[in-house]
């Protein structure tokens, strides 16, 4: 256990009467992308400004590269990079000067900045924006720059407050193909979300967060075997019917689960299950079938759905 | 790196976005201190001067001195306000500096070595200008700076650490209207404090822009008598300001360590 870069050990975070994290325990090993998976208000933010320094540690223990950050935040935040949650680029300043400046904050010599920034630039596909003002990006644009200011200092720990919420589908998918670059380069990588399948894609390993507290952890394949089975039948109910076709429902799947706009059945054998609906004559208005994933997992651990 | 490297490197921020936004200070930084002295020092001096006011000194040079310690406390009040709030609120700077190396004092004693430059520049032109009115002649001019940043960055650090206690820009302009304002008019730059009734008096001496327009005259106007000056010794308004900024700088970084660092 000696490689790993984060440690937290019964790590809890108090506002006031607040309990925003409580008395979790996590180890992140050099290398790996490491995801906090739950719903807005689990304290997976919480969690990361406790590790990015930024917010006290009410109580636990807590080491960034062996590195208490109640002893020596400073030394932290030397070689972390940091994407917050909310955009805070510096409007004033065009694209290049927001790099520019975080070099400096880093004490990076100007020589060095420069060529750093071309690169970053480049990694960012901003190279035609150096120049521009920050206010006109995108979303998407904004997000890139933003985790090209938190490269500057060739960080050993990268840390990313849900990096894809609020951008459309083609942004998000440009965004982790350069995180799965940046995996691949060998970055150790935090990131918290609240898509499954951003999880599925970018992690190695992650826990799942509710309420403060981690309520499992492990691969996402292995917590979508260990939680939920391999496939799932959704059906759709037209108005008044679906109450009818619940009652019905028994042992049909290993599980299942009633949702306001679909039922859910979980499944190892989907043409099974569909056969079965159809001898006991429940016919819904439509019926999809789909391979289980993390959402399943964390509507199972929690009986609620991770985005309402 | 050093706790003045990282200031350092904190005020080059601020001088490049000042690049951007300087045009937006130029009317309060130059063009207004020299209004005023167009106006009162020599338009309402020439009246004062034909009077019976006896004040020892041409009023213009009364005026200029007495505009020399306002103009600071306007530009440091106005560094510790609007940019302050800017830094938490609106541009949100401030919370992205600190998952740096950089730390809420790094960014307290970059804005204040930032805002003592722009001090003194502001304070060099007005300087110049004052002599070329002829209100003082190059050397008090010059000598003036000193302890006119001095004043600055008093209210700067002070009203940096009440800035931080706002939640939104309204209680800024308050501030102006009901805090600098009244001290403008009656903190002795335009008329002594002898002048006011009484009771009223006190309430003066007490204000942190009567210590500043005290201490430009007593080491610009030497020579003056307590028509103009009051006989309070000017190391009483040396320390009464250097302890205006230590207060102000102290609560300044907690103030802002508690608001980012939650």
């Amino acid at each position: 256990m000696t490689d790993l870069l984060v440690e937290a050990r019964g790590l809890t975070k108090r506002f006031g009467d607040f309990t925003a994290v409580d008395d979790v325990d996590f180890g992140i090993q050099k290398g790996e992308a490491f995801g906090f998976l739950g719903p807005n208000g689990a304290g997976k933010t919480s969690t990361m400004k406790m590790i990015t320094t930024v917010s006290p540690i009410t109580e636990g223990d807590l080491t960034v590269f062996g590195i208490d950050p109640r002893e020596n935040g400073r030394a932290i935040r030397q070689r972390i990079g940091v994407v917050p949650q909310e955009d805070n680029l510096d409007l004033e300043l065009t694209v290049s000067e927001n790099l520019y400046i975080y070099g400096r904050y880093h004490d990076m010599k100007k020589a060095d900045i420069n060529p750093r920034i071309d690169e970053l630039l480049d990694f960012a596909q901003l190279t035609e924006r150096r120049d521009s003002q920050v206010e006109p990006l995108s979303g998407g644009m904004k997000r890139r720059l933003t985790i090209a200011r938190a490269l500057i200092n060739d960080p050993d720990l990268i840390i990313l407050d849900e990096p894809t919420t609020g951008l459309d589908p083609q942004a998000r998918h440009l965004l982790w193909d350069r995180l799965y670059r940046l995996k691949q380069q060998g970055a150790t990588l935090i990131i918290t979300t609240h898509y499954m399948d951003e999880a599925e894609q970018l992690c190695d390993r992650l826990v799942v967060m509710d309420e403060g507290k981690i309520v499992a952890e492990g691969p996402p394949r292995g917590l979508i075997e260990e939680y939920a089975p391999r496939e799932v039948v959704e059906l759709r109910f037209q108005d008044g019917q679906k109450d009818d076709a619940v009652l019905n429902l028994d042992g049909l799947a290993s599980r299942s689960e009633v949702l306001a706009d679909r039922v859910l059945l979980y499944t190892d054998d989907a043409d099974d299950t569909q056969r079965s609906l159809h001898a006991r004559g429940i016919h819904a208005e439509q019926v999809l079938v789909r391979r289980s994933t993390l959402e399943d997992v964390f509507l199972r651990l929690t009986g609620r759905r991770l985005i309402d | 790196m050093t706790a003045l490297a990282r200031s350092l490197h904190f005020a080059e921020s601020e001088v490049i976005a000042y690049r951007r936004t300087w045009r937006g200070t130029v009317i309060t930084s130059f063009v207004n201190p020299i209004l005023f002295l167009a106006a009162m020092g020599s338009g309402l001096g020439s009246l004062v001067d034909d009077g019976n006011a006896d004040l020892g000194v041409p009023y213009l040079a009364f005026i200029a001195t007495g505009l020399m310690a306002a103009n600071a406390m306007q530009n440091g009040a106005g560094d510790g306000s609007f940019p302050v709030m800017a830094g938490v609120l609106w541009r949100k700077n401030f919370q992205g500096t600190i998952t740096t190396p950089l730390g809420p004092a790094d960014i307290i004693w970059g804005r204040l070595i930032w805002g003592a430059a722009r001090l003194i520049f502001v304070l060099l032109v007005f300087a110049l200008i004052a002599v070329g009115f002829g209100a003082m002649s190059l050397g008090p001019a010059l000598i003036a700076i000193p302890p006119a940043v001095l004043t600055g960055l008093a209210f700067t650090a002070v009203i940096t650490a009440w800035t931080l206690t706002r939640e939104d820009g309204r209680s800024l302009s308050t501030l102006f209207r009901f805090g600098i304002v009244p001290l403008f008019l009656f903190s002795g730059t335009f008329f002594p404090i002898s002048q006011l009734p009484g009771f009223l008096q006190p309430i003066a001496y007490a204000t942190p822009l009567f210590h500043g327009v005290e201490l430009v005259r007593k080491i610009t106007l030497t020579g003056v008598d307590e028509t103009i000056v009051t006989a309070m010794p000017m190391w009483i308004h040396v320390v009464y300001l250097l302890v205006m900024l230590a207060i102000g700088i102290y609560l300044s970084v907690r103030i802002l360590d508690k608001r980012i660092r939650p």
